[in-house]
């Protein structure tokens, strides 16, 4: 560089300064490069996440192996190998080590790889996990009469069946038939979902007609005092339904306690890797597969069995273990709500806003405080929405319209209507920027076609600008519902609870219970991920119920893009 | 709005009453059998601070075509809007002076610009046929209105759809969208949709000039096919156009009526030289 500048050639002759080479900006695309990367960079991040969570949530339901481990100290232990790790083992450690294993130790800069095994029998040793060092490791083997046994209580047990006990008739473990087992295993599991059955539907049947009946005479007494006739004639007429109802609980309770009777004469006995036993009643066993010994068709049937579980029945093992019906339930409900909230405000708002409104200063700073509202923390809303919606709109309820259940409240704490109210309160400014761009993208000719109709400003809007709007409508729809669907801090204020004994609609008057708290798919993951009493456990439930939430979003929104783009054909065709 | 209620007098089109700044206008146009229609008087009107009308005073003939021309910003598409008030909508408009329909002030306070609205139909330079079927393009005037009776809104498609010469075409595609027809149908279909609500003038706001020559070939046959039914002006910026379809003419210039009067006298020997500078092409 300095070399031609010295000789001066270019800068006094100045024929290149006529012909000024075309500037770097302005020759091919170098751009290209950034604005390609960006996209990239941004891709990778997406699909890198989806694949993450898509392999480990598509695999945690298949079964492992199970290993059959003798240490060198001479204890066994039976679990599933879950995955291995180089560690540093303490100095104390490696000193009772051979000095084979020592050097070796050193060789690695004093690593050595450690394995963690799944070993279930939480009610034997108080842990589900546990790790092990492999130099630790005499042998290991995989025994083919190991079970995998998940259980209702205490999560999974692994081990080999000692002897089972079908209604006095013992067997032995390995002289039981497979297809016996299976028989009776499935004729338990029957009795016990008849027992559940009659538990939580017979008898709590009964329990909310005698809570109704005790409400109808609370509320007389409100009314009419508790001396006046009108609370005598619906005081006889309790004590009558009272007694009918005593008749039917009497029934149900001995038909459950006959269930009850039987179910534990069929009990099974497990022996675990080091020699302990545990007894448990058949029916407490949800599914149990000797994991060694199953073929690609017996594992790929665990596999969708426990997909079905997931996807149809209720939590158990505080969550950590069974389905998340409720919780998708909730979810789903939660969410259609939230659009149907959503949907009118935002909408109303924009087409005052962008229609009626006097495009003014007090405009301006309307719209910008909606963009700003955009970025309030989800929680400060969870926070307003317990105080506004649950503690004053619902506390005023309940004394207007449920003062016989009072102390107990019944809108006045959070519920699934709250949540979505302020769920709708979260979104609305998305769906009113959308909107308003939408109505501000509707063509002035379209408008003043139908004036010169004759149409009036409303007409017009109803009839021409909120159609050809719509699309664009939904779209905002689509952001808020997925949003919204994705959001859990400020439900956790307002109506989300770890387990809910109800789902928000059932066959009971008035079907769709907004009062009633609910599950929540995002609620269920830091539930299962951070709240339990096993991390490790609950880690594979956290990726499959994150798969679900993912899952169920798109399926919302391919709903809805659907409708949009069945809108926008209907709008795209034509020559102009 | 100021309403200028000193009415000037404008004798047969011998004399222009003009402000004094300007230069009379000179008027002689071919009368309508049944007497004007439409008439302005001293109008002028502002967009903000600006003024794109001056103090226009012409009549329009019932049953007769009349053509606006000028060169472009010369505000015939302001005029023309002006008679439905669809200048209302926009914000800071300013009037002055006077337009009557068929002697009730246009502007006059109390007055029901939605009935007003459906005295006048009015075709816009693009077409814009709503994202609906044909059929409910064509009856959206009625719809608006409150009719129901599916029999008077059949009878009113055909009707306006005869009358568009749009019947043959689309009668069997009635409740296809109007966004699938062509360029000339769909404002055939503006048209019609127009004269749906049996207005009493119709008017066009340049209609041919987002379209093909044939099609406003079509659109030309229509016109002469509704002279009589319907008082229609109509803006064109084609003089060829004005020549073939109107009756009388009105050149406008730099928001100024310069001269208004029949279309063959304008076209072959105007009054005024800045009317024959214009229609010869030295100028515009």
């Amino acid at each position: 560089m300095s070399a031609t500048e010295t000789t001066g050639g270019g800068r006094t002759g100045g024929h290149w300064r006529r012909h000024r080479a075309t500037d770097i900006t302005a020759r091919g695309e170098p751009f290209l490069w950034m604005l390609g990367g960006g996209l990239a960079f941004g891709v990778a991040m997406i699909v890198g996440f989806l694949v993450l969570v898509l392999w480990n949530g598509l695999a945690a339901f298949y079964p492992g192996p199970i290993a059959l481990v003798q240490l060198t100290s001479g204890d066994t232990f039976a679990g599933e190998p879950v995955r291995s790790e180089p560690f540093e083992p303490p100095e104390s450690e490696v000193a009772t080590l051979s000095d084979a294993l020592r050097a070796e130790i050193a060789d690695n800069a004093g690593m050595a790889v450690r394995t963690l095994y799944r070993i279930g029998n939480f009610d034997l040793y108080g842990e589900d996990f546990r790790w092990v060092p492999d130099h630790a490791v005499a042998s290991i083997t995989y025994p083919p009469d190991y079970y995998h046994v998940e259980r209702l209580e205490w999560g999974p047990f692994i081990g080999r069946i000692l002897r089972v006990n079908f209604d006095g008739l013992e067997v032995a473990g390995d002289a039981v038939s497979a297809t016996a087992l299976h028989e009776q295993h499935g004729a338990a599991r029957e009795r016990w979902r008849r027992l559940r059955s009659i538990v939580k539907g017979g008898i709590g049947e009964i329990n909310r007609e005698i809570e109704g009946a005790r409400l109808d005479l609370r509320r007389a007494a409100l009314r009419h005092g508790v001396g006046a006739p009108e609370y005598a004639e619906v005081k006889r007429e309790l004590d009558a339904t009272l007694a009918g109802l005593e008749r039917e609980y009497a029934t149900l309770a001995a038909e459950a306690a006959r269930l009850k009777a039987l179910d534990e004469r069929f009990t099974i006995t497990f022996v675990d890797g080091a020699g302990s036993e545990t007894s448990e009643r058949l029916s407490s066993v949800v599914r149990m597969f000797p994991a060694n010994d199953l073929g690609l068709g017996g594992k790929l049937g665990v596999y969708l069995s426990r997909w079905g579980e997931f996807v149809g029945d209720e939590p158990r093992e505080a969550n950590t273990e069974g389905g998340v019906l409720p919780a998708i339930f909730g979810t789903a409900a939660m969410t259609l709500l939230l659009v149907v909230f959503v949907a009118p405000f935002g909408v109303i708002t924009a087409l005052y806003l962008r229609e009626y409104a006097r495009q003014g200063r007090l405009v301006s700073i309307v719209r910008v405080s909606v963009n700003n509202l955009a970025g309030v923390p989800s929680i400060v809303y969870g926070v307003f929405g317990l105080g506004f919606f649950a503690y004053i709109v619902g506390a005023n309820i309940d004394t207007f319209l449920f003062a016989e259940r009072l102390p107990s409240p019944t809108f006045g704490t959070g519920g699934l209507l709250w949540a979505s109210l302020t769920l709708a309160l979260l979104t609305v400014p998305v769906v009113i920027v959308a909107t308003e761009e939408a109505l501000a993208a509707v063509p002035r000719s379209m408008r003043e076609g139908s004036l010169a109709c004759g149409a009036s400003k409303w007409q017009t809007i109803r009839r021409v600008v909120l159609p050809r709007a719509m699309p664009g409508v939904l779209t905002g729809l689509i952001l808020a519902m997925a949003r919204g669907a994705g959001e859990v801090a400020p439900l956790m204020l307002v109506g989300v609870v770890k387990l809910a004994p109800e789902l928000p609609i059932d066959g009971v008057f008035p079907f769709l219970h907004l009062e009633r708290s609910f599950m929540h798919l995002g609620f269920h993951i830091y539930d299962v991920g951070f709240q339990s009493r096993n991390s490790e456990a609950g880690k594979p439930m956290v990726f499959v119920t994150t798969l679900l939430l993912i899952a169920l979003i798109a399926l919302m929104n391919a709903g809805a893009i659907i409708v949009r783009n069945r809108l926008k054909r209907r709008y795209a065709v034509g020559h102009f | 709005m100021q309403s200028d209620t000193s009415e000037r007098v404008r004798p047969g089109g011998a004399a222009a009453a003009a402000a004094a700044s300007a230069p009379a206008a000179a008027y002689h146009e071919r009368p309508g059998p049944e007497g004007s229609l439409v008439e302005t008087r001293a109008f002028s009107l502002w967009y903000g601070a600006t003024q794109a009308l001056f103090d226009i005073t012409f009549d329009i003939h019932k049953g007769l075509v009349t053509a606006l021309i000028g060169p472009s910003g010369c505000g015939k598409s302001t005029l023309l809007r002006c008679f439905n008030r669809m200048n209302d909508l926009i914000d800071g408009v300013r009037f002055a002076g006077e337009m009557r329909l068929a002697g009730r002030g246009i502007y006059a306070a109390g007055t029901d610009v939605i009935a007003l609205r459906k005295r006048m139909g009015m075709v816009f330079q693009k077409p814009n046929p709503f994202p609906m079927s044909l059929f409910e393009n064509v009856v959206y005037p009625l719809r608006v209105d409150g009719v129901r009776d599916r029999r008077i809104l059949e009878d009113a498609v055909e009707r306006a759809l005869r009358g568009a010469a749009l019947w043959e075409e689309a009668k069997d595609r009635l409740q296809e969208n109007a966004l699938g027809l062509s360029g000339g149908q769909q404002q055939r279909l503006c048209i019609a949709r127009a004269i749906a609500s049996d207005p009493e003038v119709l008017l066009m706001d340049e209609p041919c000039s987002a379209l093909d020559p044939i099609a406003t070939a079509r659109i030309e046959e229509l016109i002469d096919e509704l002279r009589g039914r319907y008082t229609i002006v109509i803006v064109t910026h084609n003089m060829q156009q004005a020549s073939r379809v109107s009756d009388n003419t009105a050149f406008m210039y730099l928001g100024r009526l310069i001269e208004y009067g029949e279309t063959r006298t304008i076209f072959t020997t105007p009054k005024l030289k800045q009317t024959s500078d214009y229609v010869t092409g030295r100028f515009g």
